[in-house]
């Protein structure tokens, strides 16, 4: 009875979840409450993921009006994994966030956060499920509102600035995306995904619907942080809390990916988007500098987690790449390393979450000697390093081992080997964090000597969650029957290919 | 405050009425225009007229934060519980027509339901960002 209601239950019951917190009104409580319906919501995505691999796309009417008049949800094979991915990263963040919230925000404020966590959630979930395009608007909004409010509660002071900033760029990023949806409105006549796709070729020659294409880009590479209109994430990523770092770096950037191909190819159509449009252009050069920028900048950085911020955007770049090859295996390739790096960032950023709730700093000379203090932790950080870099049995590796074989059958054998250069890039940032943990003695300092507790490793709730994803950007490096199966099955629903065709 | 005769009676005056009609367009919504987002912002109103006139703390006293807070979940809760009940009873998400035996009346009682929790979360969160604001200087 409750099979055919599962795309909306995976949007409604975090929804449900957050007012519930509010009344709780105890952060134990809250947490718990949280924790739930994270492992429910993940539960019901995994059952999405089973059913639309099996028998193809789900659609469900919300209010029992048909669409295109009502709002229609609809889970096909790209958006079931993006869900896939949004609620398996937050049910493995949660048993990390308990200890790691104490320690980082004020205990009367604690019920409160994880309200807008479960807000976000409900708002990253419902984007990435509706098949209408004004809804997607409106969880946009649900979930960037939650995340201001989220990433405003760190430690640190500048964290309000950091909110500040990302709020304004939001604005501008969702109000974009708001013109696009109302433009292409105002020539069709409809909001739902699928009438539009039916409609807008017929129009395609109509100046609005061109500027319709370009407000919604820009808008979605805004939410995306592509460079050069990342400037937003670095702040945001750097002074939110641990478990929010962790949680928004893993999903976030990877929901607006998935805007970006469901609205240049399903909505908008490749012919539109590639051909008349030629967008491929512009994201592939846009991708290719994202890539050095965002590699050379990390290199730079004194404070880790914003390292990893920008290191961030350079693997954005990759994901729009694959994108911007508009071919099978660079879709495959583009998806691929959405899931690959949500595993990687986000287990990265738990390990650092880890030491953050240790020495009480990310600063690369804060972590001198921590190699030793706390292996586990460190190795972590190091195994999730070498997935960023690429090398072999790594999911990491696997992705850019499709980008480059992408690259090469579209033959264009330069961008081949700018990916493998900007890899070696990452050689270097990731060198520097090991030299200082692994090579530098411990400071014997006062500081240091004074809390000799606490120069342990992490608690386990909080390491066993970072492993876990580690764990996971090893396994998918090893198994990729699942992450490229889905993912190719995507690819080709995208492209309007019958998989059976191009076998798999 | 004390001095201030004329606005303190008028404002006893017109408070009750502001109430009434908040409570006229909350629930005349479906026959005409209104509905629960104009109806908040009207009821929030008249306590933030009363804040105004009669001072932040004794407005707290009437509506003390515990109640806000729990204003802005229950509409909320109200809202998405509608939904799920209409699941539970054998229709989708929001579908009002199996709230009741027929669906007319279904439909009534669904979207008055729906427009009563938009009602109470608007008003609890308009009254709720003008005390924060206005107590940012304590």
């Amino acid at each position: 009875m409750i099979a055919p209601h599962l795309p909306i239950l995976q949007v409604v019951i975090p929804l449900l979840a957050a007012p519930i917190c509010v009344l709780l009104h105890s952060g134990r409580l809250a947490w718990l409450l949280t924790v739930a319906v994270s492992w429910v919501s993940f539960a019901v995505s995994v059952l999405l993921l089973g059913q639309v691999m099996d028998g193809g796309p789900l659609s469900y009417e919300l209010g029992g009006w048909a669409p295109p008049w009502g709002i229609e949800y609809r889970i096909d094979a790209l958006n079931a994994l993006v869900l896939f991915i949004v609620s398996g990263i937050s049910a493995i963040v949660l048993p990390f966030a308990r200890a790691s919230v104490e320690r980082e925000i004020e205990s009367e404020r604690v019920y409160l956060f994880y309200t807008a966590y479960l807000l976000c959630l409900t708002g990253l979930l419902g984007i990435t499920a509706t098949g209408d395009a004004f809804n997607v608007f409106v969880f946009l909004e649900i979930s960037s509102l939650s995340s201001y409010a989220l990433i405003s509660l760190g430690r640190d002071r500048r964290a309000l600035m950091a909110a500040y900033q990302y709020l304004i760029l939001g604005t501008i990023g969702a109000t974009f995306i708001l013109i696009g949806i109302g433009l292409a409105y105002m020539v069709t006549g409809t909001l739902n995904m699928a009438d539009l796709a039916e409609r807008l070729p017929a129009v395609s020659g109509n100046r609005t619907v061109q500027v319709s294409l370009a407000f919604l880009t820009v808008g979605i590479c805004l939410k995306l942080a592509l460079f050069p209109l990342h400037l937003w994430l670095p702040n945001a990523y750097a002074y939110a809390p641990s478990v929010v770092s962790a949680f928004l770096a893993a999903t976030a950037t990877k929901v607006s990916a998935y805007l970006l191909l469901r609205f240049l190819f399903t909505i908008f159509g490749v012919e539109f988007s590639f051909e008349a449009m030629q967008l491929g252009v512009i994201l592939s050069t846009l991708a290719v500098l994202a890539m050095f920028v965002g590699s050379l900048v990390a290199i730079f950085q004194e404070d880790v987690k914003r390292m990893l911020a920008y290191s961030s955007i350079a693997q954005i770049g990759y994901i729009v790449l694959g994108i911007s090859l508009v071919s099978v295996d660079g879709l495959t390739a583009g998806i691929v390393h959405l899931f690959n790096h949500a595993i990687i960032k986000g287990g990265m950023f738990l390990a650092l979450g880890c030491i953050f709730f240790r020495i009480g700093s990310v600063q690369l000379h804060d972590m001198r000697g921590l190699g030793r203090r706390m292996p586990y932790t460190m190795a972590a950080f190091v195994v999730g390093g070498l997935g960023l870099i690429g090398v072999p049995l790594t999911a990491g590796f696997i992705s850019k081992w499709y980008l480059v074989v992408a690259a090469l059958e579209a033959g264009v054998w330069p961008l081949a080997v700018l990916v493998l250069a900007s890899s070696l890039l990452a050689v270097i940032y990731v060198w520097r964090v090991v030299e200082v943990a692994y090579f530098q003695p411990v400071p014997d300092d006062k500081a240091a000597a004074k809390d000799k507790a606490t120069l342990g490793e992490a608690p386990l709730s909080m390491l066993l969650p970072a492993w876990v994803l580690i764990g996971a950007s090893i396994y998918f490096g090893l198994d990729t029957s699942f992450s490229v199966g889905v993912a190719r099955a995507a690819a080709s629903s995208l492209l309007g290919l019958d998989l059976a065709e191009i076998g798999s | 405050m004390r001095h201030h005769i004329v606005l303190r009676v008028v404002a006893k005056l017109l408070i009750p009425l502001i109430l009434l009609f908040a409570l006229y367009v909350q629930f005349h919504g479906d026959y005409g225009p209104g509905g629960g987002f104009q109806a908040g912002v009207i009821f929030a109103a008249a306590f933030i007229l009363y804040a105004i006139i009669f001072g932040l703390e004794s407005a707290r006293l009437v509506v003390p934060p515990t109640i806000i807070r729990a204003g802005v979940a229950l509409g909320v809760l109200l809202y998405a519980g509608v939904g799920v009940a209409s699941l539970l009873l054998g229709g989708t998400f929001l579908d009002y027509s199996v709230l009741a035996h027929d669906p007319l009346h279904g439909q009534h009682y669904g979207i008055l339901l729906v427009e009563l929790g938009v009602g109470i979360t608007v008003a609890s969160v308009m009254i709720a960002i003008f005390f924060t604001f206005a107590g940012r200087s304590r």
